[in-house]
């Protein structure tokens, strides 16, 4: 095979699914990938699993599958994803079911598994709290290692049509079948970089055609509304070319890549991968025709050998209120609504841990701010971190209570409380975490 | 004049990790960018950063810099009580710079 083409069908998990669908249906794939784990959306998944142990995996998994199987089956492509989240067993059972009910059959299903680590975390220190992980007691939630490509590329050689992993590092998704198909050697460090960058640039979808990028009269980006999906015509020594489908909106540029390239990678020389240690220092950037980029200069290192590990765990609740003031003096009202909220609180609560007041449109988003514009409207927002529910709920409480006991025209009283599940991590050395598969074919029965 | 007039940036989060890049649009204005978005000058505009937990790396080829700053996101975004808990929107606060005071 001379040149792999890789497709992004989802960047997180509430992702549009109609671009994924152009892509299965007219992009000529090899693969088709979705990403759609953040750092807390397995924590939540392993809650809901706790609750129905038949579910756990990602919510949108059946009606992504549904959108997207016929034209994959139709056109030998075959799917990669971390929807898995929590429990890649049941989700890979639900995709055969959905296989099934549209009358796919002998498609191979495979669920990797391995990088739940709950059980082996206990001694590892946590980076936000300097404790070991065991002093969480029964707050810890779930521990999930970023596993690499080992049990994807394996389910992959064993014939997988389609391959669901829980938490795996993000890049590893398109890493996998780049070493599946080119036969990369695992100490081949240039290779697995590129392929990483690949992986990378590709990873959070429409990132890279244009979302999360217009600004308008500088940054104009065509057709935003239709933006399409990228993908990749990448060779075997891993040089790429990154682009999008004819008739698609959004854009491929120098600088939309330059933009994600950059993305959450800390050290540009040292992107730390379960499998390598990506260098991204001397990449370049051409434009060789509309919506076409050819990456080059990527490279890597020898792997670290250990893994990072997300820590989920239950830390107080978090309580919300927030009204809104218009109009002359809108600005004092809102700050007058602030002090009273906090001085009332002041008085009957003894439960809050941390606590912050501010106006949206003023400060909420950077409270070091020296703009005093003449603005139209205000909205207050007060939020709290508590030790309990009860003390979470006088927050939006003491909010609501500003209808009749506070400033002059506050309106549109909105309050919520929620469970806080915090996120910690620590690293863990990668002999610790042994990753498998599963495969069943569609045409078998759930057992 | 603005840093927003010459340049352009993203931010991601990682934990409590805040990953900004800023990128030049005209190869020509590089220079200026590297000179003045320097991490001490970061860690002034955003007032609450200490340059000693800022990270700056460059890019040249790409005429880009790349910031991490750590510590950045209260806690981070599981258990910030920020309403941008990402801190998406750190990028155009930093674009708000003031690059070249002459103009």
């Amino acid at each position: 095979m001379s040149i792999l083409r890789l497709g992004a069908g989802a960047g997180f998990q509430g992702d549009r699914i109609a671009p994924a669908v152009d892509l299965a249906e007219r992009g000529k794939l090899d693969y088709l990938i979705f990403e759609c784990l953040g750092e807390r959306t397995i924590a939540l998944a392993q809650q809901a699993r706790s609750a129905d142990p038949t579910k756990g995996y990602d919510p949108l998994l059946e009606r992504r599958m549904r959108a997207v199987l016929p034209a994959c089956v139709r056109n030998g492509t075959r799917i990669v994803t971390n929807m898995g989240a929590a429990n890649p067993r049941a989700a890979a059972e639900k995709t055969r079911a959905v296989a099934r009910e549209l009358g796919l059959t002998g498609l191979k299903v495979a669920a990797v598994t391995g990088d739940d680590v709950v059980d082996k975390v206990g001694d590892f220190v946590l980076d936000e709290t300097g404790k070991p992980a065991s002093e969480l007691g029964d707050r810890l939630v779930s521990a999930n290692a970023y596993i690499g490509i080992d049990g994807l590329v394996a389910a992959l050689e064993a014939g997988a049509d389609v391959v669901i992993c829980g938490r795996a590092s993000d890049p590893s998704l398109f890493l996998a079948p780049l070493v599946h198909e080119f036969g990369w050697a695992r100490d081949d460090w240039t290779r697995l970089g590129r392929g990483i960058l690949v992986g990378h640039l590709l990873e959070c979808a429409a990132q890279i055609t244009g979302g999360y990028f217009a600004d308008p009269g500088l940054k104009d980006v065509p057709d935003l509304a239709n933006v399409g999906h990228p993908l990749a015509e990448v060779d075997s020594d891993g040089n790429a070319v990154i682009t999008k489908l004819e008739g698609t909106g959004g854009r491929v540029s120098r600088a939309t890549c330059i933009e994600q390239m950059l993305y959450e990678i800390h050290d540009p020389a040292r992107y730390l991968q379960p499998d390598v240690v990506a260098d991204f220092l001397k990449v370049n950037f051409e434009e060789i025709g509309p919506d076409r980029v050819a990456v080059t200069g990527g490279t890597g290192t020898k792997a670290t050998g250990l893994l990072k590990v997300s820590v989920g765990y239950r830390d107080g609740w978090f309580g919300e209120g927030q009204i809104s003031y218009a109009g002359a003096n809108c600005v004092a009202r809102g700050n007058l609504a602030i002090s009273l909220v906090r001085e009332r609180l002041a008085q009957t609560s003894g439960a809050i841990i941390e606590h912050r007041g501010e106006l949206i449109g003023v400060n909420s988003v950077w409270p070091y701010t020296h703009q005093t514009a003449n603005t139209a409207e205000v909205r207050m927002r007060y939020a709290a971190r508590c030790h309990d529910a009860i003390s979470a709920q006088a927050i939006g409480e003491e909010v609501e209570g500003l209808y009749l006991a506070g400033p002059a025209g506050g309106g549109g009283v909105t309050k919520s409380i929620r469970e806080v599940l915090a996120i910690g991590s620590t690293l863990m050395p990668a002999y610790n975490v042994a990753t498998t598969f599963e495969m069943k074919g569609s045409s078998h029965e759930a057992a | 004049m603005k840093l927003h007039d010459i340049a352009h940036a993203r931010t991601g989060d990682k934990g409590d990790i805040s990953n900004i890049s800023v990128i030049a649009y005209d190869p020509a204005h590089w220079p200026l960018i590297r000179d003045m978005v320097t991490a001490e000058r970061v860690a002034a505009h955003f007032e609450t950063f200490d340059a000693r937990d800022i990270s700056r790396y460059e890019i040249p080829q790409l005429q880009a810099l790349n910031f991490v700053i750590r510590g950045a996101l209260a806690g981070g975004v599981t258990r910030s009580l920020a309403l941008d808990a990402h801190g998406k929107c750190l990028a155009s606060v930093l674009l708000e710079m003031q690059v070249c005071s002459s103009k």
